[in-house]
């Protein structure tokens, strides 16, 4: 058969069998992403239907995957938004910072991968999935709840950390040593302070390049500078995910919000090929091996995420129940833990780092969205109003004796 | 009598502002930076959770804040904003502790700090249209601004701080 040919068939079935798995998704109340990643395996290496023709086209669409995902979430937040949630979650920040990388890099560690292994799962534990969350805040009608703002600022941070993360991992996965990844740490900070400067200052400046009222021209046009800084980013080794992130953020106003629902077909399009072509490029018969390591990591990591909503929540004067909802909404990892797993994985530092992604990320993306629903239940409320009467019985019986 | 409103940005989302009532309950509008708004209604139980949120669209929104007795002013002003992109109404609320309460308008100075346009403010029932410089404020009353995005929350910033 032509190649030509092959290519559309075997790319046009792919796609067509992720709309239903999409659909399926969303009837069952679930993120799409498990389920994208488990057609990418089925269909990888050692899958029981091997892509031949198609593989480079999933190659390059999932890079610009990533790149969209990353652009989109730019786009998505004003840099005043950006600077307001940095001073005032900032220390939320730093505890869900320590709190969910420690245990990755630990794991690591204790499976005898070595230290920058380490940082990529490090990476991989901490950063929660704004997407998922974002739907997940959607579909249950929390959007108005008081804790949302605190969820909501904590994914905030998580994703502007990563235009710091990200550089020092692409430098310490190509081998650089830790003095070039301490460099682009520099470097990553310089720019991101430089970027979030001009966009607060003279965002209307980048802004007035595109013609907001133009639509094929500000597709092409945002889609177009996204991928160039992208690649100017990666050239120099600071990750193309994080110059497409900060031209989001550099885009203000109405390009930003015209720009956005522009790219978002794009981004669901490239996002969903990003997702199948990483499943792709793990071997299902790799996932059994470190299938416990990756359970006990997402227990641990499930508790801490809880954690650090609860405790966020708590500091900004929300009630009991609403810390639980906090933390239980933040524990879902997703698009980001993946996002990183493909750097470290495409470098080759560690065989079996795609593998665990691929199942943690699996285990807390079907799970997170579980817990956040089971907040709502009767049970949990009874639990919570039974705890609750126990303690003020007992500080009751304190304050009598 | 000065309500209590509270304004809180949901990143990546738009704002939410709360009005709490003299008993305690809370009622939230969350505006989606789409434009889409929803109405949300706090528990009694839980202080923090929205029982109820009610999706609404520009024009049940509208329908809605006329029954509950704004002027019909704020159905002509919607017009403004379908005619101008970029330029938004809102409704700021004098607080008891507003550094403005009890001064004039022109004290805020808020044509030339934040190029807004404050086009009406109402006192319980009464609308006074095109205030001027020397039109008195008081804790309680509701600015009508016309202005850009900043330019609003600029002059938000400036009648609850100065």
């Amino acid at each position: 058969m032509h190649d030509a040919a092959l290519l559309l068939i075997e790319v046009g079935a792919v796609l067509l069998g992720l709309s239903l798995l999409s659909r399926f998704a969303d009837k069952i109340g679930i993120s799409a992403i498990p389920l994208y990643l488990i057609a990418g395996l089925a269909f990888g290496v050692g899958g029981f239907a091997p892509l031949d023709a198609g593989n480079e086209f999933f190659r390059f669409g999932s890079e610009l995957g990533v790149i969209l995902l990353l652009a989109m979430l730019g786009l998505e937040y004003s840099p005043t938004e950006l600077i307001t949630s940095l001073k005032r979650s900032r220390l939320a920040g730093i505890l869900d910072a320590v709190l969910n990388a420690l245990p990755g890099a630990a794991c690591a560690l204790i499976l005898g991968w070595g230290p920058i292994a380490a940082v990529a799962l490090a990476g991989i534990t901490w950063v929660s999935s704004s997407g998922v969350i974002a739907k997940v805040l959607r579909d249950l009608r929390r959007l108005g709840n008081r804790e949302t703002p605190t969820i909501l600022s904590i994914l905030v941070i998580e994703d502007l950390a990563m235009a710091f993360y990200l550089p020092v991992l692409s430098a310490l996965v190509i081998g650089a040593g830790f003095l070039a990844g301490a460099t682009a740490l520099v470097v990553a900070v310089l720019v991101v302070v430089v970027i979030l400067y001009v966009a607060l200052r003279h965002g209307k400046v980048i802004s007035r390049l595109f013609a907001a009222h133009h639509p094929e021209s500000l597709l092409l046009g945002v889609l177009g500078l996204t991928m160039l800084v992208a690649g100017v980013a990666q050239q120099v080794n600071v990750s193309a995910a994080v110059g497409a992130f900060l031209v989001g953020i550099a885009l203000s106003g109405r390009v930003a919000h015209n720009s956005q629902q522009l790219l978002a077909p794009l981004r669901d399009l490239f996002a969903a090929v990003f997702f199948v072509f990483f499943g792709l490029s793990t071997e299902p018969a790799s996932i059994l091996p470190v299938l416990l390591p990756a359970a006990i990591l997402a227990v641990v990591t499930i508790a801490t995420k809880t954690l650090t909503g609860y405790r966020a929540a708590a500091a900004a004067g929300i009630g009991i129940p609403g810390r639980w909802r906090t933390g239980f909404a933040l524990t879902p990892r997703g698009e980001f833990s993946i996002v990183i797993a493909g750097l470290a994985a495409g470098s080759g530092i560690e065989p079996r780092l795609a593998p665990l992604a691929t199942a943690y990320v699996l285990l807390t993306v079907v799970a997170g969205p579980l817990l956040a629903r089971m907040t709502d239940t009767a049970w949990f409320r009874r639990l919570l109003a039974a705890r609750g009467t126990r303690a003020a019985t007992i500080a009751q019986s304190v304050d009598g004796h | 009598m000065s309500v209590r409103v509270e304004k809180v940005d949901l990143p990546g989302i738009g704002t939410r502002h709360d009005v709490i009532t003299k008993k305690g309950r809370r009622i939230g509008v969350v505006s989606h930076r789409s434009g889409e708004r929803e109405l949300a209604l706090f528990g009694v139980e839980d202080p923090d959770e929205a029982i109820d949120s009610i999706a609404l669209t520009d024009d049940e929104a509208a329908a809605l804040a006329d029954v509950l007795g704004a002027s019909l002013m704020l159905g002509q002003l919607a017009g403004i904003r379908e005619q101008a992109a970029g330029l938004f109404t809102e409704q700021l609320l004098i607080s008891a502790g507003s550094p403005y309460a009890g001064e004039v308008l022109g004290a805020t100075k808020a044509r030339t700090r934040t190029h807004t346009s404050i086009v009406a403010i109402v006192r319980g029932a009464d609308v006074i249209p095109s205030p001027t410089p020397d039109s008195p404020l008081q804790a309680g009353d509701t600015i009508i601004a016309v202005g850009t995005r900043p330019g609003l929350d600029a002059l938000a910033r400036v009648l609850t701080d100065g």
